[in-house]
């Protein structure tokens, strides 16, 4: 009953071929499906194996899989950080010829993980925090580009590890839509809304599950994103007036929009009051200020602060060996095959799989630190290489694509268990 | 509670040279369950979002209950958005899940309390309030995300296509349960689709949109027996109703080798000789037999059990008109035979056929 499926792919790998697509995707075998912790989703999701790595999949209707199909390809094209669509497979009909759900096939991020898969016990204040200022960061360049995402949640964002912080991966786009004049400030409002709220549902949900720290406040937290956005938000945009003796501050807006990782590749700026007066304000800001530099430099492909973390010590290597007065591209070449590269070799084939370069390279600084602080003077490189493999590395869990026990989720509302008699009924007054 | 009132509500799209939204005037009475309904690019959800505070009203203003809204942001208007993607909580009791939102907003214990169980007793839910979604079923699962919504007391509820993602057989369950929950509720409601069938079945009345601008509002009886233009005429009802060209006649109005009596002083306002008549399925007669009426050629019968519909063809003024009539479900003629329809007197839609607009501005006659 193969005959009449449907499949939408711009990579069109033929490997979607040998998926079981005449089988529920909630019926398919184990030598299929990759067990990946997951967020809360509505529809049923699974992730399966593809040519060497892992996509995920999920059943909706027509209409929405390649409506989120051709968002998801438009976001990407905008360099939006999101998944990467693979497929929409539609007509999928079952042995007896009766209609399987359409479904919508991404490939799963390396190194991502949801934020139910970033705490081994207890989800701690700080690192609920970092989420939620990542999760801001991503829904403001969201905003930027006039994309009304309308079901923020920690659920429907990828996070990957970001020298210390969160990169933040829009995954699920089903309720969003661009708009081409940008968005209106009640959208936008709308939308942190409903980002304080899921936010806010997700970690009492953690909280009723025994899984955050006592001190971890779940309100508080989730009205961090509302902070967080807001100054982010008016850094970008915002605009600024200033006596024109101060023209300086032109440039100390640049520079602290670097800092925060943004480029401005527009400024408006305009004078009043017969020239006294010079008002300024971005009128097109780009992500990434540091990675396009480190990529620039090295080929590096790496996250924002993982790449302002390689940048420093680019720096550092350059002032260090007195270097500075040379050309920035053979400096960075010469860092890169004498300190950069060594360290990523020196990593065990079996250990890879932990985590990214980049990342590897951040946490190796760190370590090099406190083992720095603890010894009272410098360490070599070498001696902090081994140290951190043997004392570190060695003991984290594989992060490339994560196998874990499946997370407590479950769909709304498609599946039907109707097994009501399976808990015993609580006083509900002493919860809600 | 409270009505809402657009008045000349306007959205112009920065570089639109159209409104999405133009003019609108609608008055929704408090407790009313209101349809916006329309194709898809009518205004309709640009409408809600307004109401919402989602978009800016270029011109005009939005009023909830005596309050003008238009410049307020949306969590403070006192609305619920309803099935705006609610997750449930896998670890948290029915009860939490309905009153976290409450919590969040800083409503006291016993108040949320009070609150869950009151929406609780409304969607059948109360036993269940201890328990953990996962021990739902899917239909429970819906009401629990329709009680946190309930449980906020909002002014006004919105709908956008609600049911859009719904299996067909849970869309007309819970089509119904919505329905039905709003009138025990008697919370006004806002509520968007494009599906005539959901329009007519839950709304108290409809508002049909069609490019920015509505061309009609009343009770779902109103909008199929008297629609205003053609467009109404088309959209609302199904199958639809078949419209073709008539020419004006002594006596009424020209139906293949029949007359139709329709007041001449009515006929006497179109702007041509020739009128654009609708009739709809139920209100055609047929015969197999020669003799008046407009000759049909059958390609195909539908059965569905009880009644049955005739699909065909005519050629009226030179051009292929099809048509489709409601016969028999048991007894009616078979494709590739001719017969000859006549429309029930007193059922025939006149509307001129420049303007698009309904003639006889009575409803039809008995």
């Amino acid at each position: 009953m193969r005959g009449s499926l449907n499949i939408t792919s711009a990579t069109a790998d033929p490997a979607l071929l040998d998926l079981p697509w005449d089988q529920p995707l909630d019926d398919w075998s184990n030598e299929y499906i990759a067990a990946l912790p997951k967020g809360i989703s509505r529809h049923l999701v699974r992730f399966a194996h593809l040519s060497g790595r892992v996509v995920a999949i999920k059943e909706t209707t027509e209409v929405m899989a390649k409506g989120e199909y051709e968002m998801l390809r438009t976001l990407q094209r905008l360099e939006v950080p999101c998944v990467e669509p693979v497929a929409v497979v539609s007509n999928r009909t079952d042995p007896e010829g009766d209609l399987l759900a359409p479904a919508l096939v991404t490939r799963h991020l390396r190194f991502s993980l949801p934020y139910r898969a970033l705490f081994s016990q207890t989800l701690r204040p700080e690192t609920a925090t970092r989420l939620v200022d990542a999760l801001a960061v991503l829904l403001v360049r969201l905003h930027i580009i006039g994309f009304f995402w309308g079901d923020v949640s920690l659920s429907n964002t990828l996070f990957r590890r970001d020298a210390g912080a969160f990169a933040a991966y829009l995954v699920d786009a089903e309720t969003g839509q661009l708009y081409s004049g940008g968005l209106s400030n009640g959208q936008r409002e709308n939308d942190l809304e409903i980002a304080r709220v899921n936010i806010a549902g997700e970690l009492m949900d953690l909280e009723a599950g025994g899984k955050v720290a006592d001190e971890l406040d779940p309100i508080r937290i989730s009205n961090g994103i509302v902070d967080a956005y807001r100054s982010l938000w008016t850094e970008l945009t915002g605009s600024e007036s200033f006596s024109s003796s101060e023209r300086w501050r032109i440039n100390e807006r640049v520079d602290r929009l670097n800092a925060l990782g943004f480029d401005i590749d527009e400024l408006a700026i305009r004078t009043t009051d017969e020239g006294s007066t010079v008002r300024i304000q971005p009128k097109v800001v780009d992500a990434g200020h540091h990675q396009r530099r480190l990529l620039r430099l090295t080929g590096l492909d790496a996250e924002e602060n993982q790449a302002r973390r390689l940048l420093n010590d680019l720096d550092s290597y350059s002032a260090s060996y007195g270097k500075s007065d040379l050309d920035e591209e053979m400096v960075a070449h010469e860092w890169q095959a004498r300190v950069f590269e060594p360290v990523v070799r020196a990593i065990p084939v079996e250990l890879r799989g932990k985590l990214e370069p980049a990342e590897v390279f951040h946490q190796l600084l760190e370590h090099r630190w406190y083992l720095a602080q603890n010894a009272g003077h410098d360490i070599p490189l070498a001696e902090a290489v081994t140290s951190y493999i043997n004392d570190i590395l060695r003991h984290r869990r594989d992060e490339a694509t994560m196998i874990d026990p499946p997370t407590g989720t479950f769909t709304v509302p498609i599946d039907v268990i109707d097994d009501p008699e399976t808990e015993p009924d609580a006083d509900w007054r002493l919860t809600v | 509670m409270a009505s809402v009132t657009f008045d000349k509500a306007t959205r112009l799209y920065p570089g639109g040279t159209r409104p999405a939204v133009d003019q609108l005037d609608l008055q929704v009475a408090d407790g009313e369950f209101l349809v916006l309904v329309g194709p898809s690019g009518c205004g309709k959800s640009t409408s809600l979002r307004m109401l919402a505070g989602l978009e800016e009203v270029n011109e005009g203003n939005i009023f909830i209950g005596e309050r003008n809204v238009t410049d307020v942001p949306p969590k403070d208007r006192d609305i619920a958005m309803v099935f705006q993607n609610y997750a449930l909580y896998p670890h948290m009791t029915v009860a939490e899940n309905m009153g976290f939102a409450l919590k969040i907003a800083g409503v006291g214990k016993d108040e949320r309390a009070a609150r869950v169980l009151e929406a609780a007793k409304l969607l059948d839910l109360e036993p269940y309030l201890g328990r953990k979604p996962k021990a739902l079923s899917g239909g429970q699962r819906q009401r629990v995300a329709m009680g946190r919504a309930i449980v906020r007391q909002p002014q006004v509820f919105l709908m956008d296509e609600p049911l859009s993602n719904l299996d067909a057989k849970l869309r007309v369950q819970t089509r119904t349960q919505i329905a039905s929950l709003q009138r025990r509720l008697g919370v006004t409601t806002v509520y968007v689709t494009h599906d005539q069938t959901e329009a007519l079945t839950m709304g108290d009345r409809i508002a049909v949109l069609k490019d920015g601008i509505l061309q009609q509002v009343g009770t779902p009886r109103d909008l199929y027996e008297s629609p205003n233009n053609v467009f109404v005429a088309g959209f609302i009802g199904s199958p639809a109703m078949n419209l073709f060209a008539a020419d004006v006649v002594d006596g009424g109005i020209r139906f293949g080798t029949a007359t139709v009596p329709v007041e001449r002083q009515a006929l006497d306002s179109a702007s041509g000789k020739s009128v654009t008549v609708g009739v709809r399925p139920e209100d055609i007669t047929v015969s197999t037999t020669a003799g008046e009426g407009l000759q049909v050629d059958v390609d195909l019968v539908e059965e569905l059990g009880a009644d049955g519909y005739l699909y065909g063809h005519s050629t009226i003024e030179g051009k292929r008109t099809d048509i489709v009539a409601r016969v028999d479900g048991r007894i009616h003629p078979n494709a590739g035979e001719k017969v000859y329809l006549t429309p029930t007197p007193g059922h025939v839609h006149v509307f001129d056929s420049e303007s698009g607009e309904r003639i006889i501005h009575a409803a039809i006659a008995h």
